[in-house]
């Protein structure tokens, strides 16, 4: 609450300073006699930027580094027996020491030290907190006092408030981009402790997936494997199935959308397909489980074949759904890309329309249709809500489509739901799992946009 | 003023409409609710080239793609009054616009091969319309396409190359090559030199003039050279009305009606 005062507390600076810029670009001028270089607004917003800015950044400075500088204060002042702890013991000892700072219970009896640590902990929060709204506060006055003085006709406020503008535009791409990394290496790192303790090769090539491992030494029957194969033998199961449903049907909406649907009718289709992209995951996740999967089920019986009421297919076919107006939208957009000149010259020749879409729309189109179509993949490989609801958990290695599988997706929801260990193979197994879903599908989105982006060119 | 409905300027007709290759009669056109084209009346002569020139968006165009019906594809355009192929009313309900665009064949503006090879460019009409039936029997329509298009020796070692690397004035003598592989009774071109330098354009010119020999043309163009050098008649639109139409002659040299007049010496358009 003391965070969201300070917060309101420079906004109102900023919003002082953005009144007293103006005044003020309007006062000088009018004493020296000359045009301000920019509209007064500039000069409003200059203020307002140089003493937002440098505050706010105080503020992520202290957001970001008080819990660290704090942590390791309290470790020193912890005694030397404390501190030799292993690192996991010491997490456990921090923990308590911030409950019982809290007034939360803690997990051992409090011994005099952990008071003491605990007293420490809050009075460096304090103290903290203290610095953190005196620093800011200077930052912004001080920031509007400096800008306030520079305020004079002469002052190329518009171009300096586009500079900061731009400034402040490239802070926010470089937060989003390091962001990026950050995932990535923490995958990365996470999966390196996984395949230390399961070679590479036997979570690529492994043919038996079993992530129990015994969590105890004398527990006996759990011993983890780690072959991946029938996870990645699902997924692709899976996202061959969705694909065989939204390839023709979004394929042949897209033509159908393009080429035959009057205006009128168009406007009306194009977004009630994009409904469907509207709809979120869970939702088609229980559609699947309780609709199609019974229905399959019911109708494989009915047929004399043996469909289990979590299979492949119902997932698949249901994905499949989801991902039609990926496929749709993106094969509309680059089929009435294609030249209206090429239409003519094929029809000019009397051709049909369905031999000009066949012989000369389509191949001309495809290029941009196959990148849509791997977009789409890219997407069912990673879609988690359907499978887990509607594909099941059981590791088959199996084509049948009749079958239970299970994903990478859904794997790493169970090895990472519930109480885990966090350093177990079971739980860094999720981080390999996901580092492989992220090389896949990075390696499809890249080679889609390429092959969307060579298509543009051809015809721009 | 509805000038082609005087009988002075009545040498747009013929007095038996059937000896025309292509006949209109009080042609309309309409786009939703704006009139393009006021009764037109023209007969177009068999093997002779009929240019139509007039200040851009006069309906030259319009009229050309009523011909072939390609109006019918675009979804606004409506089309009034008769227009007859060989005798034959192209407009009657029993007529497939598809099959007429076989006898019809179109250039257009702005050439647009096929992102196919220079082969299959040529050959995509013949297939579609079953014209032959062997692999040989179809180089033989290509070859002789290629041609009568004046590109054969330029293109006879790289059939199998993309049509679009071409440069744009072989580009364009490839759509009409592509054009004449279905064996039609007419084409229409469409400002077919517009975008070529001054020698392609000659080369183009010089083949509309072969293939008059068998082939009944109608070109329009913006160059009123171009229609004195390759047309035997022209017809000067204005304002979606045919003002005037006659031998090329004697439209360039004794127009009758003052805008052609004016448009010729280059008062106006
Ligand atoms: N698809 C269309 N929809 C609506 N109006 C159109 C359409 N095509 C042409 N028109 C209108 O019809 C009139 C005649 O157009 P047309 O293209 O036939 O002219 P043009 O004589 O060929 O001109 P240019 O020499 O510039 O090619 C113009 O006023 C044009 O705006
Ligand atoms: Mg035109």
């Amino acid at each position: 609450m003391q965070l969201l005062a300070l917060v309101a507390t420079l906004l109102l600076l900023s919003a002082v300073g953005f009144h007293l810029g103006r005044r003020r670009a309007a006062a000088r001028s009018a004493a020296a006699d000359r045009r301000p270089h920019s509209l007064p607004v500039y000069y409003g917003s200059y203020v307002a930027l140089w003493s937002g800015l440098p505050a706010l950044l105080v503020l992520l400075g202290w957001l970001a580094f008080e819990p660290v500088v704090v942590r390791s204060l309290v470790v020193d002042s912890l005694p030397p027996a404390a501190r030799e702890l292993p690192p996991e013991r010491l997490g456990l000892l921090m923990n308590d020491v911030r409950n019982l700072a809290a007034g939360v219970v803690t997990s051992r009896d409090v011994d005099p030290d952990m008071a003491a640590a605990a007293e420490t902990y809050l009075r460096l929060k304090r103290l903290g907190a203290v610095a953190v709204a005196v620093l800011s506060l200077a930052a912004a006055i001080g920031g509007l006092g400096l800008a306030l003085r520079r305020v004079r006709p002469d002052l190329r406020a518009r171009n300096a408030v586009e500079k900061l503008v731009e400034r402040l535009l490239i802070g926010a791409s470089t937060i989003a981009v390091f962001t990026t990394v950050g995932i990535v290496l923490s995958l990365l790192f996470e999966s390196i402790r996984f395949f230390n303790a399961v070679p590479i090769h036997e979570f690529l090539f492994g043919l038996e997936w079993s992530p129990q491992t015994a969590i105890r030494s004398d527990q006996v029957g759990s011993s983890g494997a780690f072959g991946a194969v029938p996870l990645f033998a699902g997924t692709f199961l899976i996202s061959l199935i969705a694909m065989a449903v939204a390839m023709p049907v979004g394929l042949f909406a897209a033509i159908y959308m393009a080429e035959y649907a009057p205006r009128r009718l168009r406007a009306i289709i194009k977004p009630l397909l994009e409904v469907l992209a509207g709809i979120p995951t869970v939702v088609y996740g229980f559609f699947a489980a309780l609709t199609v999967a019974p229905f399959l089920r019911d109708a494989g019986t009915i047929l004399g074949l043996s469909v289990s009421s979590e299979s492949a297919l119902a997932a698949g076919v249901v994905m499949g759904i989801m991902i039609i107006p990926y496929v749709s939208s993106i094969a509309d957009d680059v089929i009435t890309a294609v030249p209206r000149s090429l239409r003519e010259a094929s029809l000019g020749l009397g051709a049909t329309r369905s031999e000009t879409i066949r012989q000369v729309v389509v191949p001309a189109a495809l290029p941009g249709i196959v990148g849509g179509l791997l977009l789409a993949v890219s997407r069912a490989i990673g879609e988690t809500m359907i499978v887990v609801m509607a594909a099941g958990m059981a590791a088959n290695l199996t084509a049948n489509p009749f079958e239970t599988v299970t994903t990478v997706t859904v794997q790493i929801v169970t090895l990472l739901v519930g109480d885990q260990e966090f350093d177990s193979p079971k739980t860094l197994a999720a981080f390999a799992l996901g580092l492989v879903l992220f090389l896949v599908t990075l390696a499809l989105n890249v080679a889609a946009l390429q092959v969307v982006k060579r298509f543009r060119e051809q015809y721009d | 003023m509805n000038v082609a409905s005087k009988p002075a300027l009545g040498q747009a007709t013929l007095d038996d409409r059937r000896l025309a290759k292509v006949s209109a009669r009080d042609v309309d056109v309409f786009y939703g609710a704006k009139q393009a084209l006021k009764s037109v009346s023209i007969d177009i002569r068999p093997n002779e080239v009929t240019a139509l020139i007039g200040p851009s968006g006069c309906g030259k165009s319009t009229f050309l793609r009523c011909l072939n019906r390609m109006n019918d594809l675009i979804e606004s355009c409506r089309v009034v009054g008769s227009i007859w192929l060989d005798g034959e009313d192209i407009y009657t309900s029993g007529l497939d616009p598809v099959q007429l665009r076989a006898r019809v064949g179109m250039v257009f503006q702005k050439p647009n091969p096929f992102p196919k090879t220079i082969y299959d460019n040529v050959a995509y009409g013949p297939r579609i319309h079953g014209l032959s039936r062997s692999r040989a029997e179809l180089d033989e329509i290509v070859m002789t396409s290629l041609e009568k298009a004046g590109l054969i020796d330029e293109v006879k070692d790289r059939l199998q190359e993309q049509g679009t690397g071409l440069s744009g004035g072989q580009q364009q003598r490839l759509c009409i090559a592509r054009a004449i592989a279905v064996s039609p009774e007419v084409i229409l071109m469409d400002e077919p030199c517009s975008a070529l330098d001054p020698i392609a354009t000659a080369k183009v010119e010089e083949l509309i003039d072969e293939l008059r020999q068998r082939y009944t043309i109608v070109i329009v163009t913006h160059s009123m050279q171009q229609a004195a050098r390759v047309s035997q008649r022209t017809g000067f639109f204005h304002l979606g009305e045919l003002v005037e139409c006659g031998e090329t002659e004697q439209i360039f040299t004794n127009p009758r009606h003052k805008l052609t007049q004016g448009y010729i010496t280059g008062r106006f358009g």
